[in-house]
């Protein structure tokens, strides 16, 4: 009888190898906790340090709006600007910035953890979760901001308002999705999080925050029609479509259809393709 | 590497006619590592390859020159439950090389290790969320394992009062001490008795008090159908913890038995 044999027959595990997709998530299922709680604990410690404290939770996208809304509002010329262009640009900031904090994040997730991945057992995927998780708990007084500031500007409220729910969720699997490919990549390949700001960057001029894609390029119909396809445009355009009245802001139906499937197809990938590489994580060779 | 027939695999124990007769007594088998071989990639400076030099290997002419550690060299044996084993050995025997491949953490270029489950893996060194306070470690550290919440509010005061750190668990994990980060993270790990523990020379950072409760806890462990492995320079630790002894020398393993009789050898050799 082989050792392999022996090992089966005991009921023991090749090391180096991963359990089974299916229970692989089950055991992540079952570290929700940790994950909502890493997510919790990273936050307040990152505030801890300030003087402010958790204020800067709410301080920190008041400025960024304040900042864009005069780069933007004054100084830079008005091509291709939507109307409500301020709520627009608020809007956009605000949902733009979850993305591009919790990919950069998440991206290192794994990478930033050697100390605890290598002293503990338990399925590495939590680590990549728990930093959008964390991304997305300071996303949500963004949007509590979002939604007093279009009231105190006017715009009164709508049922058409909640669709901003489905739209988020979809918006934070995605995210999860796609930092759950980042962590994996960056494990292989540790440049990656150095290329990380210049890609969302990158994205955060090509998007539309400040401007309008469909206006700026309205001659130029291929190019609306890829943008169509980029998922950022796709759950911008949404939001603002579910917030914001007026014949720019109407709800491009198949939007939902792209959305739904950028989502669900980039989580589901996500988790298989960062779980193949399971025993990887945390190696020192 | 196929394995020599003559040799029953699971008690492949050469040097030692001092094994308990039947090999685990008919206990469950919980680690079998069988024929072991790791293989670093190493330059001559001392640099380890990154990605960008692995690629460029054969265009060589850069100065530096590959050389291939091998740190294990065919070690096997089995670990059952109830065993505390004492891992001995010279600096770069390979103790901490054979825990890691236990683990997971590093790849074995030849053959293979099974376990139970995944072991948790205490070393000396960083702390496990250093930005977060002790408090939070724990916490999280229990989660991660699979606890619930209230099982570790059950755990929680055990697990400070036994890391013996009352006065500091509001602080983060970054001005712990060494051996305080130690001892949390000793406290953390063995809260789950019935499964594997490596110890990798993690108590010797700690004091005199602090080892004697930890020697006490291995010995609950292995006590409650755990499974402890502790790597350290101080005999009179394992003499007092272990029920088993592997000693190591450059990558083999040169004698797996009683306490007593492996350490005694140890030390004869050591004074040679």
């Amino acid at each position: 009888m082989t050792t392999a044999e022996d090992a089966a027959r005991a009921g023991l595990i090749k090391v180096g190898g991963r359990p089974p997709l299916k229970t692989y998530v089950s055991e992540v299922w079952r570290r929700r906790a940790f994950i909502f709680s890493m997510a919790k604990f990273k936050i307040e410690s990152e505030n801890q340090q300030n003087s402010l404290g958790m204020f800067w939770v709410i301080l920190k996208p008041l400025l960024n709006a304040l900042v864009y809304g005069a780069i933007f509002g004054f100084l830079i010329g008005t091509n291709g600007r939507p109307e409500h262009f301020v709520e627009f640009l608020i809007i956009g900031v605000f949902v733009f910035e979850f993305f591009a904090q919790s990919w950069t994040s998440g991206g290192k997730a794994i990478t930033n953890n050697a100390a605890l991945l290598q002293s503990l057992a338990f399925p590495r995927l939590a680590l990549p979760l728990a930093a959008v998780t964390q991304r997305f708990l300071q996303f949500l007084p963004t949007v509590a901001i979002m939604l007093v500031f279009l009231l105190v500007s006017g715009n009164a409220p709508t049922f058409q308002w909640l669709l901003i729910v489905p739209i988020f969720t979809l918006y934070f699997l995605f995210n999860c999705g796609l930092a759950l490919v980042t962590a994996r990549l960056s494990v292989h390949w540790r440049d990656l999080n150095n290329f990380l700001p210049f890609l969302t960057r990158f994205f955060f001029y090509t998007t539309g925050i400040f401007f309008s894609i469909e206006k700026r390029f309205a001659e130029h119909p291929t190019l609306v029609k890829i943008t169509d396809f980029q998922p950022i445009h796709e759950f911008l355009s949404l939001a603002r479509a579910a917030l914001l009245e007026g014949p720019d802001y109407g709800m491009n139906g198949i939007y939902w259809v792209y959305a739904t499937a950028w989502s669900l197809g980039l989580f589901a990938f996500g988790i298989w393709f960062f779980w193949r590489a399971e025993e990887r994580y945390g190696r020192v060779d | 590497m196929s394995t020599d027939p003559t040799i029953p695999t699971t008690t492949t124990t050469p040097a030692t006619p001092d094994v308990p007769d039947v090999p685990g007594g008919g206990r469950k088998p919980v680690v079998i590592v069988d024929d072991v071989h790791v293989k670093y990639k190493v330059f001559a400076t001392g640099k380890r390859p990154t990605a960008a030099d692995r690629r460029s290997l054969n265009l060589k002419g850069r100065g530096k020159q590959m050389r291939t550690v091998h740190a294990l060299k065919g070690v096997s044996f089995t670990a059952y439950e109830n065993d505390s084993i004492g891992v001995i050995g010279t600096n770069g025997s390979g103790k901490s090389t054979l825990m890691r491949a236990i683990v997971g953490l590093t790849t074995t270029s030849d053959g293979a290790i099974y376990a139970a489950s995944r072991p948790s893996l205490l070393g000396v060194g960083a702390a496990l969320i250093r930005d977060l306070s002790g408090d939070r470690n724990i916490i999280l550290g229990g989660l991660a394992m699979g606890f619930t919440m209230d099982e570790i509010e059950e755990n929680y005061d055990d697990i400070v009062s036994f890391a013996g750190l009352e006065k500091f668990v509001d602080l983060p994990m970054r001005a712990y001490s060494s051996g305080m980060t130690a001892r949390l993270k000793f406290a953390i790990a063995s809260v789950k008795t019935h499964e594997i523990l490596i110890v990798d020379e993690a108590l010797a950072v700690g004091d005199r008090t602090f080892r004697q409760r930890s020697e006490a806890r291995i010995r609950e462990i292995r006590d409650n159908a755990g499974t402890v492995f502790l790597v350290s320079h101080s005999m009179k630790s394992i003499k007092d913890t272990c029920s088993r002894v592997i000693w190591l020398d450059q990558g083999t393993l040169i004698m797996d038995g009683d306490p007593d009789e492996v350490i005694a050898a140890y030390n004869a050799a050591q004074d040679k």
